[in-house]
């Protein structure tokens, strides 16, 4: 059982191909397979539907993918950040399908789960309901949304050890646990990987039996919206 | 003389109270956390995070640790992180006390509408369809009317739904209403106005 691989082009060698379905992990630009992503780039694989929370940013994350047209849908829930993104959905070039930002994640831990469906009131009475089946549970409205099963997850952990066994941290976690769950085939980038046992075993966020491939990198870590307040507030 | 917004957010803490979990959205119901005095109260950002702290101080900034703004936070003592289908899932579970929103536009009947303007860029609704839906109590903060002076209050939306029915309480610049049975509940009216003020503003029922 070899996970490790020595970069990501090599990880992603015979899993690519036009017209799959890819969830990627990441919060705007925090926790996001930004390695995996470049390499899709050099790639080239085309007409990629893309689960993921956010679009990215011009020139940074799943802009990078926008930028080369390889994207033909986007199944998030905000988009706000992006121009191109932004002026390829105008132009009626990529198609978007808006999911509430739990509908969403909890799409795909279903998917990874095994679950096909599931009922929820997120949406109820919305534009997000149009067309999806509505059952009654103890009087209240519920409408169906559907698990995501994905070709393959890209995610991004901090530290995983040679068996996938991950950790993330504090709120770069976020979809990635859930995507890389829903994926077929789920290749993960770290910033460390360690041996087994180096982990404890009673802190590991994800189980390596979701993680197929694995490589260490370099990441930018680039942050979107820098807040700070000054020392004399203090 | 009416409320400003800082005014406004006061008046939203006093909605809180000891020991809740709240999730708090952008704009005057982030000032809200300013207000809350020593009431214990933690609050959930949705991409991951209970305990959410103020913001770092300059070169404090930790790429790894936003919130669902994606503004760089601090984390406390009390902090705890998890994925973001298990945040939702506390959403969903109505372990959230109470989410404190901004709205375009409320109606009477409790509907809310504050993620698009047909015709206009539309950014999607993150988490906000998840929370009105979810959480024990939505309490929205906004102004009373928009930049044309015409009513945020209304009879019904006329923009798309976040939420059906959803809304409990309306805080504005004017003061602060109940969703109730047949229409809306005049509870206080801000420092100045009166409630011949709030109902001349206001294209809602008033009961």
């Amino acid at each position: 059982m070899k996970k490790v691989y020595a970069n990501a082009a090599e990880a992603l060698d015979g899993l690519l191909f036009d017209g799959m379905l890819i969830a990627a992990g990441g919060f705007g630009l925090c926790g996001i397979p930004e390695l995996l992503i470049q390499a899709i780039v050099d790639e080239g694989t085309k007409d990629l539907t893309v689960a993921s929370n956010n679009a990215g940013v011009d020139g940074f994350g799943l802009g990078k993918l926008l930028e080369t047209r390889q994207i033909k849908k986007m199944m998030s829930s905000y988009v706000g950040e992006n121009a191109e993104f932004m002026r390829q959905y105008l132009a009626g070039e990529l198609e978007l399908e808006f999911n509430p930002q739990g509908t969403l994640a909890e799409r795909m831990r279903a998917g990874g789960a095994g679950i096909p469906g599931f009922y929820t009131q997120t949406g109820v009475g919305t534009q997000i309901a149009d067309g999806k089946e509505v059952k009654i549970f103890n009087g209240k409205e519920y409408i169906l949304e559907e698990g995501i099963f994905a070709d393959l997850a890209i995610v991004k952990a901090w530290k995983a050890d040679t068996t996938g066994n991950a950790i993330f941290r504090k709120t770069a976690r976020n979809f990635n646990p859930p995507a890389a769950m829903c994926g077929k085939i789920c290749v993960m980038e770290v910033e460390e990987i360690v041996e087994p046992g180096a982990l404890d075993p009673d802190h590991i966020h994800l189980p390596g039996i979701y993680v197929h491939r694995l490589i260490q990198g370099d990441h930018e870590k680039r942050i979107e919206k820098v807040t700070t307040r000054s020392r004399e507030e203090a | 003389m009416a409320w400003d917004r800082n005014q406004m957010a006061e008046r939203a803490a006093q909605e809180l109270e000891d020991g809740m979990y709240v999730n708090l959205g952008i704009g005057i119901p982030t000032l809200v956390a300013n207000y809350v005095g020593d009431k214990d109260i933690t609050l959930q950002s949705e991409n991951g995070m209970l305990g959410m702290g103020p913001f770092p101080f300059e070169g404090d900034e930790d790429p790894d640790l936003i919130n669902a703004g994606k503004q760089t936070i601090t984390e406390l003592r009390r902090t705890s992180y998890f994925d973001s289908a298990t945040s939702f899932g506390m959403i969903r579970g109505g372990k959230i006390a109470a989410a404190i929103l901004g709205a375009m536009e409320v109606a009477e009947n409790g509907d809310l509408a504050n993620w698009m303007i047909p015709g206009k860029l539309v950014k999607g609704m993150g988490g906000a369809m998840d929370l009105v839906a979810g959480v024990g109590r939505v309490i929205v903060v906004m102004d009373h009317t928009n930049k044309h002076g015409e009513s945020k209050v209304l009879k019904a939306c006329t923009l798309p739904l976040t939420g059906k029915g959803v809304v409990n309480r309306i805080i504005t610049n004017l003061g602060v209403l109940d969703v109730v049975e047949g229409g809306l509940k005049i509870v206080e009216c801000a420092d100045g106005v009166t409630e011949e003020d709030l109902r001349a503003a206001t294209e809602a029922t008033i009961v």
